[in-house]
């Protein structure tokens, strides 16, 4: 049997998952709103936007990338989830690629998260964020805003496989709020201390964020510096050095259970 | 030989996990793993399946080598783990339509032969419940139907009783002799005595990594002896005296148990055993506290075994 076509059914299952268990997704997704709402009207009436604009046209591209990186968790606790419970050997004793069951959680979470994306959009929309620009762009955005989501799914694999105990979950966790906070998906990096500012410009979130505000027409709150000239280039290209990274890292763990 | 392993050997830092492990199963019958927690028993089974490599020694399953023809051998086996490993989150027809796909039948056939398992391991009406919702005996039952998709010529159960109460046990022990007699060599590890004994053509006994006996179970039974009587004794009553005692009056050494306050016959024949020990502690007029017929335990089946070939040695 070919990976891919065992992949598709492991990804059939884990969406079956999601069909017999809805809370799961769905509390994500509210989650997501939430935020939404606690930075647009809670805090984001203190904040402004270097170079103008509306508050809530900048924030709502940089929430679609922030939960695109946020979806690292799901996919980790649901790698840990697989290792510890004993099915992954059991799919491991199964005649199919070794690609597959990495395959199977792509998949699906991919899926997932393009769900996330579409309702969050809409979400925006009715609180009055707009795409200003053309239909090919936005698309794009979406896009970019998907492929860096790939590359966090290699992340969540790698963590998932390699860290299976319960601390590793907790630790993820934890680690994506200063990770995503640090960036520029909810304020400017232009409005932090140079240093901090420099840090949060070179998150890897945050060029998938810029380029995001630039392609649906949005402020980006950027005025100078590599991301207010290629965010583009750059959100293409972190997720592809973060997935060139990682998913070797990942395919090692995978195989490294054999030795364990 | 469906099953052979020679000289396996598997390190896990200090410890030994596999040291020098043979075995030879003959098709369709089902052989026992017997050994206590920590002897190499799921080590073992996981190199037989290929899910970990060994550092040396060879192994052929279903007729291929483990290491250089781990596709083939995969095709040919199913493997049921500790944990009862299947989709708590799914139903159980969802599951073995699932394994039956990844197994390469179509959906059509996948779905014919889950209808199958489930009629044939007892689980039709609780087909479409989400596993979570099953009992221990059930989820195993899923379990083995899983493994049991492509009718395997090895199935591999790794302590397929441990956490079960009597019932689900027995449960179990059905499915086993189903599988068997399907035409399936079944190796089962386990560290049960009397679950080999039920099941198993012959048993190989484990401990530190190595098989230390193999034999059929009746010839292994002979060899450690027959059911044991334990009397414990009163706290102020002298051990060493009574056991002297009564030892004489049984006809039988008495083997004291200092901790327990108890004294050990190995009996043979239990229940006129038993009437011999009640008659001699009437006739000393001693009052137990407690009197217990049992079978040997796994404790005193290794120390049995382990101790033969010192014993013969000196």
């Amino acid at each position: 049997m070919t990976a891919v076509r065992a992949g598709w059914i492991l990804t059939q299952r884990n969406l079956a998952h999601w069909a017999r268990q809805p809370w799961a997704p769905i509390f994500g997704l509210m989650f997501s709103i939430m935020l939404l709402l606690v930075f647009g009207f809670l805090f984001g009436g203190a904040i402004t936007v270097p170079g103008g604009g509306d508050y809530i046209t900048f924030l709502l591209p940089g929430m679609l990338a922030l939960s695109m990186m946020f979806g690292v968790e799901t996919t980790a606790t649901a790698m840990a989830n697989d290792a510890r419970k004993g099915i992954t050997d059991r799919f491991r004793s199964l005649p199919i690629g070794s690609a597959s069951v990495a395959l199977g959680r792509v998949g699906a979470d991919l899926a997932n998260s393009a769900v996330e994306l579409l309702v969050l959009i809409g979400g925006g929309l009715l609180i009055g964020w707009r795409i200003t620009s053309d239909p090919a762009s936005a698309a794009f955005a979406v896009l970019l805003l998907l492929l860096f989501r790939f590359s966090m799914l290699w992340i969540g694999i790698f963590v998932g496989l390699a860290f299976r105990g319960e601390g590793s979950t907790m630790a993820v966790q934890v680690l994506v709020w200063p990770i995503g906070f640090l960036s520029t998906a909810i304020v400017s990096a232009e409005t932090m201390p140079d240093w901090l500012g420099a840090i949060a410009a070179w998150n890897p979130l945050s060029a998938t964020a810029t380029a995001a505000r630039s392609l649906f027409g949005n402020p980006t709150g950027i005025t100078e510096g590599p991301l207010a000239d290629s965010s583009v280039w750059l959100a293409v290209g972190w997720p592809l050095l973060l997935t060139a990274v990682f998913l070797p890292l990942s395919a090692r763990a995978y195989r490294r259970l054999r030795s364990g | 030989m469906n099953l052979e392993a020679e000289g396996l050997r598997k390190r896990y830092g200090d410890v030994r996990a596999l040291d020098g492990f043979d075995l030879a199963v003959p098709p369709g019958v089902i052989h026992g793993l017997l050994g206590p927690n920590g002897a190499g028993k799921t080590t073992a089974v996981k190199a037989l399946a290929t899910l970990v490599d060994v550092d040396g020694g060879t192994a052929r399953v279903a007729g291929f080598d483990v290491r250089n023809e781990a596709a083939k051998v995969r095709k040919r086996i199913g493997l049921i783990g500790q944990n009862a490993a299947v989709d708590e989150i799914l139903g159980g027809r969802q599951n073995l339509v699932m394994f039956g796909r990844l197994y390469g039948l179509s959906k059509g056939d996948a779905r014919a032969k889950a209808d199958g398992l489930l009629d044939m391991f007892g689980l039709t009406d609780a087909a479409e419940r989400a596993v979570s919702t099953y009992s221990g005996g059930m989820r195993r039952r899923l379990d083995i139907a899983a493994g049991f998709i492509l009718t395997p010529a090895v199935l591999f159960l790794d302590e397929p009783t441990t956490g079960l109460d009597p019932r689900a046990r027995n449960e179990v022990w059905a499915a086993v002799r189903e599988v068997a007699a399907a035409g399936t060599t079944v190796l089962l590890t386990t560290q049960y005595l009397d679950e080999a004994d039920q099941l198993a053509a012959r048993i190989s006994v484990m401990n530190h990594g190595r098989v230390v006996a193999d034999d059929t179970p009746a010839a292994l039974k002979r060899q450690i002896g027959g059911d044991r009587v334990t009397v414990t004794i009163a706290a102020d009553q002298p051990l060493e005296s009574v056991a002297e005692q009564l030892a004489a009056a049984v006809g039988l050494p008495a083997v004291p148990d200092t901790e327990a306050h108890s004294l050990t016959f190995e009996v043979g024949a239990g229940v006129t055993g038993l009437a011999t020990v009640v008659r001699a502690l009437d006739d000393l007029e001693i009052t137990p506290e407690d009197l217990v017929l049992r079978r040997p335990t796994l404790d005193e089946v290794f120390l049995t075994l382990t101790a033969a070939p010192q014993e013969a040695a000196r």
